[in-house]
This record gives structure tokens, sequence and C-alpha cells, in this order.
């Protein structure tokens, strides 16, 4: 039973962990679906959870820090849409420097306005997301198996939790059953066929790329209004660049996509769990060694266990009509 | 007067300082097959892209049945009926055949219900218009031919009236090239109007009622088909007379320059390419090497060239041994006095990211008239492809233009120059005129010629039998890897065939 208990608890852990990956990946998966190459997943989440957290901590509103972390992101999109697509220019030039704009930028901003060292101030109950709780929650709790299932792995979550795994198929549906999708995947293979058969690749593009700023908007916001109460300079930490990792490591597919980012998230979940807890057989690890775990993970995960990884065959290559 | 379904009228384009259409007006009639030819460069893609709305002209007019339309984009286009077939398909390869034709005619924002129409409109075309295909085959899966297909059913789909076929066989088969020209037949038929765009004389005369020619960005002839010749369309598209069999003199072979003797050739799956072939080339002559696309000629060009590694047999050049089951490599065998122009230009031949100037020296660039210290010398390196371009007519005459931009004919131009004009003892070359028009086929088999009557011996290797026959003084067939027989250039045309098809050589080898 004590067991039972550490793995509901690891679960737990790993869904609240996997929640950014899961909507940065998924934000990734529109734009590179569509051709653009996106590395600054990390900046736009970064920066959409400064916005949150500097908005809801003014206005009180934590509504208010969703939109505030949306709209952030989309325009932190377009100004990599802009670069990438109506400029052409180097799709991974564009995305680091959003990435270091906004590590920069936010510190500064947050310093300025709220001098805790770019930090924002910390959020009361009414301007952060709270847990919601199942019906009976707490009277099935002690069924065995399933209620602690069902009381602490599925209820108690944030609302943003079960957005993002609902963006799993809603996504997935959009990609393949709707004329959007169609087109989108389309941009991505052949710009040229989608052209020829009457369709702007640009505004297509842009589209993909505004999906993208709303679905990073979300995984910032969880970071500053749900995971934790306010805006921490860096708190992303690579998250994004892990979220991309996923979206490699899932072939671009959705429901792939959830599966990867729950192994991520399960790494870092076990990796914080045994922190300061010796090994069966090894005996004490070093803590650095427990947190470079899923790193490493990926590294191997990536070189060799997924086969070959087809990115979109129009990725990274700004359109242009040829002569 | 018939019907006309397109009129132009004083079309113009220029892109930057190339004007790529002068002023071109042309009529096609409703239900007719009407070709457009000219030489690679000669505006035809253009004037089409501008048709199909994917340029916009900078001035002219377009007419549809008689009535104005702007197509400022290639929804325009489709709106006003007209389809188009790209040379370079406008597939999305990873789609299923339906997806591909659905897209950006898809009904409704939900797939589902335009799925279950457009299945049924698609069998309809396929009865139509005979043209089967899986709708739910990945295209990647399918062979070329079907492919195409699959883009002559994409203009239908969208009701296109009148279809553009960009240069639509440079990717078949013989066979499959057929079989579009029925289908094209079947669509005349239906009353669809066809506009085939092509460099090829022949499939003009098999197939077409009209044919305009282009030449540098002018129209300059529209004929009946009927009434006209492959001579006097040669010329009007080259804008002079047009040899299209060369004159040469009797050949006068003088020592051998390359010796093979029992040389094998196996590739990476350890088939056996090339079977203990020999031969000699001697000084002054064109030794053709003639067989269909696959029986070893590429191995044994490549094994000679160094390129690729033989597993037994011996080579001399010049009466020294080249070490082709060892490490005889290409730069070595130059500096021996062998130059090789490889069959696939764009592969092994060019480097075609790379500056005209650059690609003329590619190989040589260690000769020290190019070097300056251990810098290369850039000025001479373009003074010198400058005057390359000069003696080879290599248009546009500019050396520092990417060589991707050059056409097909251009480009074997540059390699020829590259290899011929450093006087090597002996000249392999490699599929010399594949994707070259008409206008440089003639050029490049006269220089061909000269290099023998200097003295060279050249070693040729054709898919296309009409050229080893024209211009070599010994023809050897190549069959599963193996020199099958030995004739002269005056063997029929049937006689060779059957060599080829390893039908006649079996005795002969037997014997």
């Amino acid at each position: 039973m004590d067991f039972f208990h550490v793995i509901v608890v690891l679960l737990e852990s790993t869904i609240r962990v996997s929640v950014p990956l899961i909507f940065a990946a998924l934000a990734g998966l529109f734009t590179e679906r569509a051709g653009v190459f996106d590395i600054g997943l990390e900046g736009k989440m970064l920066g959409a959870a400064f916005a949150a957290g500097a908005v809801a901590a003014v206005t009180q509103s934590v509504w208010m820090g969703l939109l505030a972390a949306i709209l952030i992101s989309i325009a932190l999109s377009l100004v990599h849409g802009y670069a990438s697509i109506t400029q052409r220019g180097n799709q991974i030039v564009s995305g680091v420097a959003i990435n270091f704009i906004v590590a920069g930028s936010t510190v500064i901003l947050g310093e300025a306005w709220f001098r805790q060292g770019g930090r924002t101030p910390a959020l009361g109950e009414g301007s952060r997301f709270q847990t919601i709780t199942f019906p009976y929650a707490d009277s099935v709790r002690e069924i065995p198996i399933l209620g602690p299932i069902y009381s602490d792995l599925l209820s108690g979550h944030f609302l943003l939790t079960y957005v993002a795994f609902a963006m799993v198929p809603i996504s997935w549906w959009i990609l393949y059953r709707t004329r959007f999708g169609l087109r989108l995947r389309a941009v991505g293979e052949n710009p040229g066929a989608v052209d020829t058969a009457g369709i702007s690749v640009l505004w297509l593009r842009y589209r993909a790329v505004i999906c993208c700023g709303i679905l990073c908007g979300f995984a910032g916001a969880y970071l500053s209004l749900a995971m934790t109460a306010g805006f921490v300079k860096g708190m992303t930490a690579g998250k994004g660049y892990i979220a991309l990792a996923a979206l490699i490591f899932a072939k671009w597919r959705p429901f792939n996509i959830m599966l990867a980012c729950l192994l991520f998230g399960f790494l870092d979940a076990l990796a914080i769990r045994l922190q300061g807890n010796p090994l069966p057989l090894i005996g004490q690890v070093p803590v650095q060694l427990m947190q470079a775990l899923p790193y490493i993970l990926t590294v191997i995960l990536l070189a060799g266990f997924i086969g070959k990884a087809i990115p979109p065959k129009a990725g990274g290559v700004p359109y242009v009509k040829e002569r | 007067m018939d019907n006309i379904a397109i009129e132009l009228r004083g079309i113009d384009k220029s892109f930057g300082p190339v004007h790529a259409n002068k002023n071109i007006n042309l009529k096609v009639r409703k239900g007719t097959i009407h070709g457009i030819i000219g030489e690679n460069g000669a505006g035809k893609s253009t004037l089409m892209s501008i048709l199909y709305g994917f340029y916009q002209a900078d001035s002219g007019e377009i007419l549809v049945d008689g009535k104005p339309v702007a197509i400022r984009d290639p929804n325009a286009a489709i709106a006003a009926g007209i389809g188009m077939v790209h040379q370079h398909f406008m597939l999305v390869e990873n789609f299923t055949v339906l997806e591909n034709i659905m897209l950006g005619a898809e009904d409704s924002q939900i797939l589902n219900k335009g799925i279950a129409k457009a299945r049924v409109e698609l069998k309809r075309l396929e009865r139509e218009y005979a043209l089967e295909v899986d709708p739910d085959a990945v295209i990647e899966e399918l062979p070329v031919g079907l492919q195409q297909r699959v883009e002559i059913l994409k203009a239908l789909y969208r009701r296109a009236d009148i279809l553009i076929l960009d240069e639509p066989t440079g990717v078949l088969t013989p066979a499959e090239a057929d079989h579009l020209f029925r289908v094209l037949e079947q669509l005349k038929s239906q009353g669809k109007t066809v506009i085939l765009i092509t460099h090829k004389l022949r499939e003009i005369m098999a197939i077409t009622d009209e044919v305009s020619v282009m030449r540098r960005g002018e129209m300059v002839a529209t004929r009946t088909t009927a009434e006209t010749s492959v001579e006097e369309l040669a010329e009007l598209m080259v804008g002079r007379r047009v040899l299209l069999r060369v004159e040469k003199g009797e050949a006068k072979p003088g020592e051998v320059k390359l010796a093979v003797e029992g040389l094998t050739v196996k590739d990476g799956r350890g088939v056996t390419m090339v079977d203990n072939v020999s031969f000699n080339l001697r000084a002054g002559e064109i030794v053709g090497i003639a067989g269909v696309a696959g029986n070893g000629q590429s191995e044994l060009l490549e094994a000679i060239s160094g390129i690729r590694r033989a597993v037994s047999g011996s080579v001399l050049l010049n009466g020294k041994p080249i070490d082709v089951t060892g490490r005889a490599d290409p730069s070595e065998l130059r500096d021996r006095g062998l130059a090789h122009v490889p069959e696939d230009r764009h592969h092994v031949g060019l480097v075609l990211k790379f500056e005209e100037c650059e690609n003329a020296i590619l190989g040589y660039h260690h000769d020290k008239r190019y070097l300056n210290g251990v810098f290369l010398d850039v000025d001479a390196i373009r003074k010198d492809a400058e005057k390359r371009i000069g003696e080879y007519d290599i248009r546009p005459p500019n050396p520092r233009l990417k060589t991707a931009n050059f056409s097909g004919g251009n480009q074997q131009k540059i390699v020829l120059a590259r290899e011929m004009e450093r006087g090597p003892d002996v000249l392999i070359i490699g599929q010399p005129t594949r994707g070259v028009d008409v206008g440089a086929i003639e050029f490049i088999h006269k220089r061909i010629i000269e290099m023998r009557d200097q003295g060279k011996a050249v070693l040729l290797v054709s898919v296309e039998l009409d050229e080893i026959r024209a211009l070599s003084d010994r023809i050897l067939v190549m069959f599963a890897g193996r020199v099958v027989g030995e004739r002269d250039p005056d063997a029929t045309e049937g006689e060779l065939g059957l060599l080829m098809a390893g039908v006649e050589g079996r005795k002969e080898a037997a014997e």
C-alpha cells in the first residue's frame, strides 16, 4: 500500500510538471507542421509567464493574467513570423533572438516595476488558479486502488491542466479533420502545392504561428499563475527546449507528444523524488546527477531509440516563388 | 472563325534585367491541343506562369472565351477554368491522392463532408477520362506517371476547361509518355483545350494540332502542325538552320590511348555490374557505348574515371597502368590526361549553388594560373571563365551567376568547357545531351567531333541510340554488364536494338 501511494504521488507530480511541456510542444506542433521551425518556445513561454504574473498582480484577476500571457506570446510569435515568413530570415536565429530578448527584458521590466529582484509580487488566492476538486473526491479516497486514483491522480488539478490534456485530441482534430489542418500540414510539406491551389502560403503560416502563440501563452500562464504564485526570473528553466525535444521525439504527432511529455515529466518528477534518498544497491546519488537525468535520457532516447524522425519537408525553409 | 479559348495580347514581363516575355500574342483554339515549343529559357514557362496567375505580367491582356480576365493569383486562374500541371509536381508527398486533390477545394471547414463528395467526384472523373488511380494511395509510393495523373485530376476536379502541361514528359518513361498522350487525346475529344509546353519536337509532331514557337522571350511563329516539319520548327526555335545530324569526316585512328582489359565492377550490394569488359580506345576516334540504361555503362565510366573501385581488371592510360582496383583517383587521372564529363551533371559534374566561374575550375583549382600563393586568384578565374563563356556560347554570359540559374544545355556546356579546354588525351563523356535543347545539342556534337579531329580519344556513353550512331566511329553494345557486340556506325537501328535487348549477343558470345 505504501508503494502504491508513492506511485500515485509520483504520477500526480508527473502530471503537474508535464502540463507546460504539453502546451509548448503542441504550440511547436502547429508552427513546425506549417514549416516554421520555432526554437523560441522557451522565450515565448517565459514572456507569457512574466505577463501573466505582472498583470495578475496588478489587476488582481487571474483571467486578465491569462489574457495578457496569450497576447504577449502571440506578439512574440508574430515577431518570429515577420522575421521568418515575411522577411524570409533564418528561423533559428530569429527564435534564439526571441529567447535572449525575453530572458533579459523580463528581469529588467520586473525589477523596474516591482523592485523584487526580477520577481513579480506573490499572488493571493483570487489572482491565481485554484485546484479543482472533483465531486465526492474526499469521500471515495478510502476505496482501495480506485479511490486514490480518482481523488489524488485525476481530481485536484488546475483548470489549465485539464485544458492541456484536452488540447491533445483537439489539436489532433484540428490538424487531421479540418480544412485548416489539411492546408497547414500541406504548407509544411510543399508550400508550392498550397500556392498553386490558390491558397496564400504567408497567411496560412501566420495563422499557424498565432496558434503557437496562444498555446505558449497557456504554458507560460500555467507556470506563474498555477504551478507557483508569481513570476520568478528564468522560471521556464529549459522547458521550451525539452518541449522541442518531445516534439521531435514524438515525430510531430499530437498523441505521441502527450506521451513524450509525460515521459519527460515523469523523469523530472522522479529526479525530484529521489533527491536526497539513497537508491537501493547504488546508495547516495549526487543531486546534480538526478537533476541531469531527464536530459541525459533525452539525449539517449533521441539518439537511438525512436528511429528516424522525419521533420516536415519544407520546415525551416522560407517560401519563395520559383522562377 | 473558330472559338478561341485563350487569347494573350501583348504580354510583357521582365525579371530585373531579364526580359522574359516580349509582347507575346497567342490564340489557342477551343478543343485543340496547342503546342508551345522553344529552347530552355525561351520564356515558355514564364508565359504559362503568367497565365496561371503565378506572376503578373508587366503589361498585356488575357482573354478567356473572348472576355478579358484579370488573373492576379492561381485562384483567379482556377475560377477562369485554367488548370496547370507543373513540371515539378505540386503534390504533398505524404498525403493521399484524395487529400492532394481536395487541397484548396475542400468545400467546408470540416473535412469529412468534403471527403465523401470528393470521392464521388473522383470516381466520375476516373470513368469519364479513363484516369484510374487509388484515392487512398500515398503520393510518394506512386510511380511518377501516376503522380502526374493526380496532377491532371487535380485540375479536372477544379473544373478546368483549359489544361496547361509544362514539360510533362521529361520525367516519364516512353511508355508512360504514350499513355499521357492518349489521355490528352481523350481530353481533347471531350472538348477540353490542352496547351502542351515542351522542347521536344517529336512530341509536338505526334500530338498537337497547332504549334507556337518561342525564341528568346518572343513568340516567333504559329503553325498548323500538319503543315510544318521538324526541320522548320527546329529552325524557328534556334533562329538558324539546325543540323539534326552532324557531319563528320573519316576517322584517322592513331595509337591506343586507353586499353581496358577484363574490367569487372560490382555495386554496393555485390551485384556484378560490369563483367569482364575489354576494349581499346585509340587517338582520333570516338567509341560509342550503346545500351539500355542500367546495363553497366555508368559503372564502367565510373571505374575508368577513378570514382568507383573495380574488382578486377586493368586499364592502361597512354600505356601506363591506372590502379583501377586500388587507389586511382580522379584528380591524379586528370593530371595524366584523362578528362571526364559525368552522366549526372547536377550531382557529380557541378555544384549548383556555386557561381559559374567556380564550377568552371572545379577539379582544376590547383592549377597555378588560378592561384596566388595559397589563395585563389579571383580575377584570373573570372577572366578565364569569361573567355570560355564566349567560346562555348554559354548564356547568360555572366561568370558570377549561380549555376542553378543556367538552363540544362548551358550547364552542360560549362562542364564540357571545363573538361575539354585542358586538352586531355582521353575524354570520357556520359550522356552529353541529356536534358539539353536542340540548339545546344548541335553545338555539343560538333565540339565532340572537333575533339576527335584534334586527335583525342573519345569514349561516349549515351542511352540515345541516335546520338551514338551519329557520333561514333565504332559502337560497342553493353548488355547485363558485358560487351555483347561491336558494330560499325552504319549498323541498322534494328540490329543494335536486338543487341541491346540481349537477344543477338548471347549467340555471339557463345561462339
